[in-house]
């Protein structure tokens, strides 16, 4: 037996080292314990960063636009969309769930929101993309509640949500704006700024400063308490490699941002205003995640619904909650979408938008059977599929050659999750 | 072996009966349940052991007799009756999410925080304290994840979860089930340092030979009926074999059934 054999194992190694934590000490440990993790089926953010580098190597070499700096700034505009709903199906992936209604219902925030802005309403652009925000959370929050209702699966509720979701947006479309041939324009230009504008250089290098001597003050404070309360923390080699890596990358982008990609007489330079909202939307949703309750329920509902039920947890509250949170993010993506577009359309296609973001978290490791993902991964995973549209756009190959490599790419992602979790001791 | 408290018990079980409507699943259960004390439940199947232990546990209402916790009369009518006042139970499934770590399963539903963040750290010392008390040995790091433990290490964190929430009376579901004899002997062992923490204890089991050895008291239930109750000394194997096929043995010591 295995099982016993392991046991003997860790007997013979560890010997009586009591329960004392057996964490890595030192660089080896750490890359030891990583690969035994990769092997269970949690490979971390490692992976995917390389299959985007190969990737990205591959359209470097074929197409000498793909790395210009005017390109890669259109990329991350192309990307901030797919990212946004990928990180809102990571909500309900974590479940064990999916929510197929949110490529219509983010496009229906949208409708309202530009409604609200246009000319003959003039409402103020906030209130615009509170209701952008709230129309999809209460869409997504409503099916969270009729599929706990009804057990029924997620899947089926939330198909009659996009077929819903569909209609109503033709029905909004006309309504707001009945002689429009069916788009809305966008007409505020806060809005249009989170797409089309950025910030200045100076700012673009201030902001990403702040950003990474955040972290690296988050990262340092968390390794320095756990040392000082006796618990082991990662090695100092680890966390300096982690920090260097997020501040060579922050430099990389904001130098390639700050180069004048404008193609006329204007100098156009700076990092686009999306960068830091995906940034923000990242960084509280993995704070959520990870360090409250909520969060560690979502992994338990998703990980063992009876077992979370048994240890007291509301499975109804966490799973509408979540569901809400996903239609909340939807509608970011949204008024993300719609200042990408510059305007909403009624010809939106949110039954293959939402795919794309189901493809975008499962590339990034998130799993399709609940509990396992993070919200860094699918940013990662929305980049993938975006690059992977641009670089073939730039090679002249059209539809059909994009779905073919995106579906190969899924496909290989799906197969890695599966083979992970069969090989997984804790489903043996 | 411990002493038999001969204080008053934790858990007092007094003509218990249960019925599902017109079939008596369980009639007139008299046994005691003391801090420090493992009590083996042994039983062939269908004798009324997981009914028994689903009363004490508060999924089943009694239908006849009193229950005492520590001297006073209770009713159990939830679950959350039962784990309110300190009944833990681990059942053959154990319940633990496989995809988060020991210390999160440890404090599922539990979670201590500071100003709304989980207080990882508070967390960890506590379930590394837990676990060193129990001298769980063999776990390589308490961060990782449940499903990458073997059967009987899981076993243990479940049965140091229930540590966690401050449980006076563990309840063992079939423990040793499925584990190979490394194992058993690991969680027997764990079993033991429960009573030695003051801990009441009873273990549901088919095995024989794992009831005799972590032990103190032996109950023999049989067709609903408590056969037999006394201490240890009382039975032999074969005196147990009987009464769990026929409820009778003319091999059990004087007073075998004598808390009848």
């Amino acid at each position: 037996m295995s099982t016993d054999k392991n046991d003997l194992e860790a007997i013979a190694t560890e010997g009586g080292a009591a329960a004392s934590d057996i964490l890595a000490n030192s660089l080896s440990d750490y890359v030891r314990m990583w690969w035994a993790r990769v092997r269970s089926g949690d490979s971390g953010a490692l992976p995917v960063l390389v299959g985007l580098a190969a990737i990205v190597i591959y359209f470097d070499i074929r197409s000498s636009a793909f790395l210009s700096a005017g390109n890669l700034v259109n990329l991350m505009t192309q990307a901030a969309w797919i990212v946004v709903l990928g990180m809102a199906e990571v909500w309900v992936l974590l479940l064990g769930e999916i929510d197929l209604s949110i490529g219509y219902s983010s496009v229906m925030g949208a409708v309202i929101a530009a409604w609200m802005v246009s000319p003959s309403e003039n409402l103020p652009w906030w209130l615009a993309v509170l209701a952008g925000l709230a129309v999809p959370a209460v869409f997504s929050g409503l099916q969270g509640m009729i599929f706990t209702w009804l057990r029924a699966p997620s899947f089926v509720v939330t198909l009659a949500g996009q077929l819903l979701g569909g209609g109503l947006l033709l029905y909004l479309v006309n309504v707001a704006a009945p002689s429009s041939g069916g788009t809305i324009r966008l007409t505020n230009n806060v809005l249009n700024d989170i797409e089309g504008g950025a910030m200045s250089p100076a700012a673009s290098w201030i902001v990403m400063i702040i950003a990474v001597a955040l972290a690296a003050l988050f990262f340092i404070r968390r390794d320095a308490r756990r040392r000082t309360s006796g618990l082991a923390a990662p090695p100092i080699a680890v966390t300096g490699l982690k920090i260097a890596a997020m501040a060579v990358a922050g430099v990389i982008l904001v130098l390639i941002a700050n180069t004048d990609r404008g193609a006329g007489l204007i100098a156009v330079k700076g990092v686009p205003w999306v960068v830091p909202l995906v940034l923000v939307v990242l960084i509280a949703w993995s704070m959520l995640l990870s360090r409250t309750r909520f969060g560690r329920y979502v992994y338990a509902v998703g990980g063992n619904p009876e077992g979370a039920r048994r240890a007291g947890v509301n499975l109804t509250r966490i799973r509408v909650l979540a569901f809400t949170l996903c239609g909340l993010t939807a509608g970011v993506m949204g008024i993300i979408y719609a200042s990408y577009l510059g305007s909403v359309s009624n010809n939106a296609n949110g039954g293959q938008n939402v795919l794309y973001a189901v493809a975008a978290a499962v590339i990034g490791g998130t799993s399709l059977f609940g509990g396992r993902g993070k919200m860094l991964g699918a940013v990662i995973g929305g980049v993938i599929v975006a690059v992977i549209y641009n670089g073939l756009e730039l090679l002249g190959l059209g539809a059909s050659a994009q779905d073919i490599w995106t579906a190969a790419v899924l496909l290989a992602a799906v197969a890695v999750d599966t083979l992970a979790r069969r090989s997984s001791p804790e489903r043996r | 072996m411990r002493e038999t408290d001969p204080g008053q018990p934790l858990l007092r079980l007094a003509g218990v009966g249960k019925n599902f409507g017109p079939v008596q699943a369980l009639h007139g259960i008299d046994l005691d349940m003391r801090a420090g004390e493992v009590t083996a439940l042994l039983g062939d199947n269908g004798a009324g052991k997981s009914t028994l232990i689903k009363c004490i546990s508060g999924i089943h209402a009694t239908d006849h007799g009193q229950m005492y916790w520590q001297g006073r009369q209770i009713h159990l009518h939830s679950p959350k009756d039962a784990s309110d006042l300190g009944i833990a139970t681990v059942y053959q499934d154990l319940a633990l999410c496989d995809n988060l770590d020991i210390v999160a399963n440890m404090f599922l539903g539990r979670e201590l925080t500071k100003h709304w963040a989980l207080d990882e750290i508070a967390m960890e010392l506590a379930a590394k304290q837990t676990l060193q008390d129990l001298k769980v040995v063999t776990v390589r790091s308490i961060r990782q994840p449940v499903g990458s433990l073997s059967g009987g290490q899981r076993q243990s964190v479940a049965v140091a979860r229930t540590i966690m929430q401050d449980a006076k009376l563990v309840i063992l579901d079939e423990p040793t089930a499925a584990l190979g004899v490394t194992q058993t002997k690991m969680v027997l062992d764990l079993i033991g340092r429960l009573a030695e923490q003051d801990v009441a204890v009873l273990v549901i089991s088919h095995n024989l030979s794992d009831a005799m050895a972590v032990a103190d008291r032996i109950a023999v239930m049989y067709l609903g009926t408590m056969a037999a109750v006394g201490p240890k000394a009382q039975f032999d194997n074969q005196s147990i074999v009987d009464l769990m096929t026929t409820g009778t043995s003319a091999r059990v010591s004087n007073g075998g059934t004598g808390e009848h």
